[in-house]
């Protein structure tokens, strides 16, 4: 009796372990999941404002245990997501990495510029057109507002530009009165 | 399908309907507006009309500021098909285009053209479409599209994209519905111009080819039933039904459910289930355009509430001011609490931010509430889960559990809820007892729902972009390393055939004698070509020869920069004349066609060569005065902070930026020596441009002197806190500023002067400016010379941007220097 529930739990376990062995060979996951998960919260400004060169770098260091507070540009929400993935306790944004400001676009002002193309290999996602004595210009759609043109220009004619709410990025804000309210009773 | 085409046809005959869930039953107040016929509406001063006012992509304005146009002119365009455009309402000027308030909750301005009725209201040359049904679909369509027609019911969606659905549609229902309260103008309309929504219905009926018309009236209109039944009988194709009153009905799905039983899927559109609606009011402007050539620039608004003596509908142009219509229906401000305008009806309307908002395409209704006629001010109170206004759902959702994840901001699970197909109808806000505003969580969670995506949507973009650039400079890496190790092995095949070692060292020994040789050779023409005064023959040289002036500038830059203060500051002086050789050089080169005399007009237009030449040699030198002022400033600052320092290096800096300046200037012209000579015996370099008769130029120039000045000034209120701190603790601050401040004057006039002798570049007053270095400190810098050619513009502009660029350099420096003497 004892024998064969020995034999029969050893079978088993045995199974079991052929099966999981397999399955980590089948299945096997290349790369780093969680630094993607990471990654995909991060707000891909690219900007380096958390000291590393680029958010998945950045995505990296926080799967490695650094603290999810270094982000300015994804703010409080991205704070919260990283708090929730990772499992650790949501900080406010590490100032020391700059503010939570709103969202900026660089500007060029074009008959200042001198066509040195320092800020085009400045510029992390390649928003910037223009050639050597060629005037440049902003692509704002596809602009990340990380600054890191600002610096190199050797004319300073680069400016970052707030972006304004517009009708289709404004947000109804029930704490400022009447404005946007919407009546919807009828006294009857 | 529950139901074929043949059951809900025969069920519609026989007056029989489905219905929808919930649905609220609201006091429709419609007398107040439809007892009196549409009344025209004098024409408005003035037209604002908003680029955009449909769904959709806003048109490029065809306009500028100061046109005449005409009524019905075209006033945007857009190569993208999702964009309808807008026409002027009447005949008049265009007095601005710029962004005004617009029909918006947010009251953000959007992009408007306002145009000065001139009050002679004359049309544009109108083409209407002649016998429609011999032209092709697709000319019909663009017809729609060019009119600007869109959706007239409310959600403004480009009539001509809608009316080209591929489907087979077995429906055709035209919404005359009209289910909020207060707005009669549906209603007003079809009593009135039954005819032609009869013929737009026609048109419509030709393009989508539908097996039947439908025509839906709420039973609360006989009159607006009757007139349509009237104009629809000679046909058996179209069918006018009464349906019962019960708010949202005239909402799209609504509709569809109570006459078909079918439900739009929530991802798709009408279209798939065989149905496709459109406005009565759009029905009548498709006529409009087609058969009149008219595009839309009118439309019928209802002006109600208690609040206006005289409720009735108008005939609107688009872009009237939505005061003009409160005037004619005589607004009683009074009645009111607070001025308060409701655009649109009062379950779904939204209060307007101002009175001067125009009218757009799908403005409906204005409703101007008394005092106790609306709950405008609810008093929200908890919610206790009463579900009533589950109960009054038209779409079936649970408001109140997207109620409280909108409220605690959880968009996730209030998405879960189906919160995107809230149509929001304001029924469950309605029935609430607690009068919680139900609709206004829904739309700023929907908001913020929509932003979150735009921000995922731009990170997956900026992802892609930065991983494509990372591969793209990891390839030219890779390539750039794959030629200089071709190269290295070709270099290492061609010195092995020869005679080996020996031939090598040979080879490098020439090279290294050639390379002296043109060295000297060079030398000598660098330090000579600013005193002979000939231009240089050759381009390549004086490249050369300016190249080597700068890696002696630094050279010798470097080996000094510990040197003391008074010898420094000569041998800043002669850096910086190295620099202005270098540049005037250069600058030499570009105008060798120029003529010798001094005081020659060189005023013909220098070739783009020339300028990017003289550009080129600008920002040599100024590289050179950065460097200079690099490493001058902190010996000497920290050296000494006494004025006479500060003198020196304001001089020197001044030198630099009047060298700078000259080279560009005169690069049509000579006189170089005395530009050499001059920093060195003038201690204030005072550029004292003549006055030109171009008023344009002048002013140019002013403006471009006056940013630098302003900028210099800055530089050097900050230059004299930086300095004057050290001393504060021996003597009085007092005195260090005053000091200071002709220093920081003249600083300022300095840039001043090298703004506007940069603008003068082909006038032939540089030499004389050189000449004439006065020590003058308060002489007022004169207008500059200048030829109005755009040419000349643009250099000043250049100009004045390096000028601005140093100052700012300058300043920054002088500040960290500063800082560091109080340290």
């Amino acid at each position: 009796m004892l024998l064969s529930s020995l034999i029969a739990l050893g079978l088993l376990a045995l199974a079991f372990g052929l099966a999981l062995g397999y399955a980590a060979i089948r299945f096997k996951v290349e790369g780093d999941p969680l630094v993607d998960q990471v990654d995909a919260i991060l707000p891909q400004t690219q900007c380096g404002q958390c000291g590393y060169p680029g958010c998945r770098p950045y995505a990296e260091a926080i799967a490695n245990g650094d603290d999810i507070n270094k982000c300015p540009p994804g703010g409080e929400s991205t704070i919260k997501e990283l708090a929730e993935l990772m499992g650790v306790e949501a900080k406010p944004l590490d100032a020391a990495h700059g503010e939570d400001a709103a969202p900026k676009v660089a500007y060029i002002r074009e008959d200042e510029c001198i066509g040195c193309t320092k800020c085009i290999q400045a510029c992390p996602v390649d928003a910037i057109v223009g050639a050597a004595k060629q005037m440049h210009t902003v692509i704002t759609d596809a602009c990340t507002g990380c600054d890191l043109c600002v610096e190199p220009c050797p004319v300073d004619c680069i400016d970052m530009v707030t972006v304004n709410p517009t009708t289709a990025s404004w947000q109804w804000d029930f704490n400022q009165t009447p404005r946007g309210d919407i009546p919807v009773k009828v006294i009857s | 399908m529950p139901y074929d085409f043949e059951q809900i046809v025969e069920r519609i005959d026989q007056q029989k309907f489905w219905t929808f869930p919930g649905g609220v039953h609201p006091d429709g107040r419609k007398h107040l507006s439809n007892q009196t016929a549409i009344n025209p509406l004098p024409l408005p001063k003035q037209l604002v009309i908003p680029v955009k006012q449909h769904i959709g992509t806003a048109g490029v304005c065809l306009v500028s500021v100061g046109d005449k146009v005409l009524k019905g002119q075209t006033l945007t365009s857009s190569p993208t098909p999702f964009s309808v455009p807008v026409h002027a309402p009447t005949s008049g000027l265009v007095s601005a285009i710029e962004e005004r308030t617009t029909a918006h909750p947010s009251g953000l301005p959007e992009l408007c053209v306002v145009i000065e009725a001139d009050g002679n209201d004359t049309w544009t040359e109108l083409k209407p479409v002649a016998d429609y049904q011999q032209q092709t679909k697709s000319s019909l369509i663009n017809a729609i599209c060019e009119a600007g027609i869109a959706g007239m019911g409310g959600a403004g969606f480009p009539t001509h994209i809608k009316s080209t659905a591929r489907k087979k549609v077995e429906f055709l229902i035209i919404n005359g519905v009209e289910c909020e309260p207060y707005i009669t103008a549906d209603d007003r309309l079809m009593r009135e111009f039954a005819w032609q929504i009869r013929k737009g219905i026609d048109i419509l009926s030709h393009l989508i080819e539908p097996k039947v018309v439908i025509i839906a009236i709420e039973d609360n209109k006989p009159e607006a039933f009757k007139a349509m039944q009237q104009v629809c009988n000679d046909t058996s194709s179209i069918r006018v039904v009464q349906i019962p009153t019960k708010y949202p009905a005239g909402g799209e799905k609504q509709l569809i459910q109570v006459l078909t039983g079918r439900e739009v899927p929530r991802t798709g559109l009408p279209a798939d289930i065989g149905v496709m609606m459109f406005n009565v009011g759009t029905c009548y402007a498709i006529a409009d355009a087609i058969l009149h050539g008219k595009p839309l620039i009118q439309r019928v608004v209802t002006v109600t509430g208690e609040a206006v003596q005289k409720p009735q509908n108008m005939w609107a142009l688009i872009g009237t001011p939505i005061e003009h219509l409160l005037s004619q229906a005589q607004y009683q401000l009074k009645k009111q609490k607070a001025p308060a305008v409701i655009m649109g009806g009062p379950m779904m309307g939204f209060t307007l931010p101002s009175v001067e908002v125009p009218v757009v395409k799908t403005t409906n209704c204005l409703l101007v509430p008394a005092k106790q006629e609306l709950n405008l001010n609810q008093r929200e109170l908890a919610c206790i889960r009463c579900s009533a206004c589950a109960d009054a759902c038209p779409v079936s959702l649970l408001p109140q559990q997207m109620y409280w994840h909108s409220k605690a901001m959880e968009l996730d699970k209030a998405e879960e809820y189906n919160l995107f197909d809230c149509i929001e109808c304001g029924a469950c806000a309605y029935v609430c007892p607690s009068e919680i505003p139900l609709v206004h969580y829904y739309r700023k969670a929907k908001a913020q729902i929509r932003i979150q995506r735009d921000d995922k949507d731009k990170a997956e973009k900026s992802k892609q972009r930065f991983e494509a650039r990372k591969a793209r400079l990891e390839k030219e890496k890779q390539e750039r390393e794959a030629k200089h190790k071709k190269a290295a092995a070709a270099r290492k095949q061609a010195s092995q055939p020869g005679t080996g070692e020996e031939g090598g060292a040979k080879d490098k020994v020439a090279a290294a004698l050639a390379r002296a040789k043109a060295k000297k050779a060079e030398q000598a023409q660098a330090t000579e070509s600013p005193a002979s005064a000939s231009p240089q023959p050759d381009d390549n040289k004086a490249k050369v020869a300016a190249a080597i002036a700068r890696a002696k500038a630094k050279k010798a830059q470097q080996a000094e920069a510990p040197a003391a203060d008074p010898q420094g500051s000569v041998e800043d002086e002669r850096k910086a004349k190295v620099a202005a050789a270098v540049a005037r050089a250069k600058a030499k080169k570009a105008a060798q066609q120029t003529n010798q005399d001094e005081s020659a007009h060189a005023r013909d237009a220098a070739p783009a060569e020339d300028e990017r030449k003289a550009k080129v040699a600008a920002a040599v030198a100024r590289a050179k005065a950065k460097k200079a002022s690099q490493s001058g400033q902190p010996t000497e600052t920290t050296a000494q902070a006494d004025d006479d320092s500060d003198n020196r290096e304001a001089q020197r800096k001044a030198k630099i930026a009047a060298a700078v300046a000259k080279a560009k200037a005169k690069k049509q012209a000579q006189a170089d020596e005395q530009a050499e000579s001059e920093p060195q015996a003038t201690e204030h370099a005072q550029v004292e441009p003549t006055e030109e008769d171009s008023p344009e130029a002048q002013r140019k120039a002013k403006i471009a002197a006056a940013v630098t000045k302003a900028k210099a000034k800055k530089q050097a209120q900050a230059a004299e806190q930086a300095e004057s701190e050290p001393q504060a603790t021996e003597h009085a601050s007092a005195q260090s500023a005053e000091e200071d401040s002709p220093e920081a004057q003249r600083k300022a006039k300095i840039a001043a002067a090298v703004a506007k002798a940069k603008a003068k570049k082909q006038a032939q007053a540089a030499e004389q400016a050189e000449s004439k270095p006065q020590a003058t400190e308060h002489a007022p810098a004169q207008p500059a010379q200048e030829e109005d050619s755009a040419e000349a513009q643009r250099k000043a502009k250049i100009a004045a941007a390096v000028a601005r660029a140093k100052a700012k350099k300058a300043q920054r420096e002088a500040q960290h220097s500063g800082s560091e003497d109080n340290e």
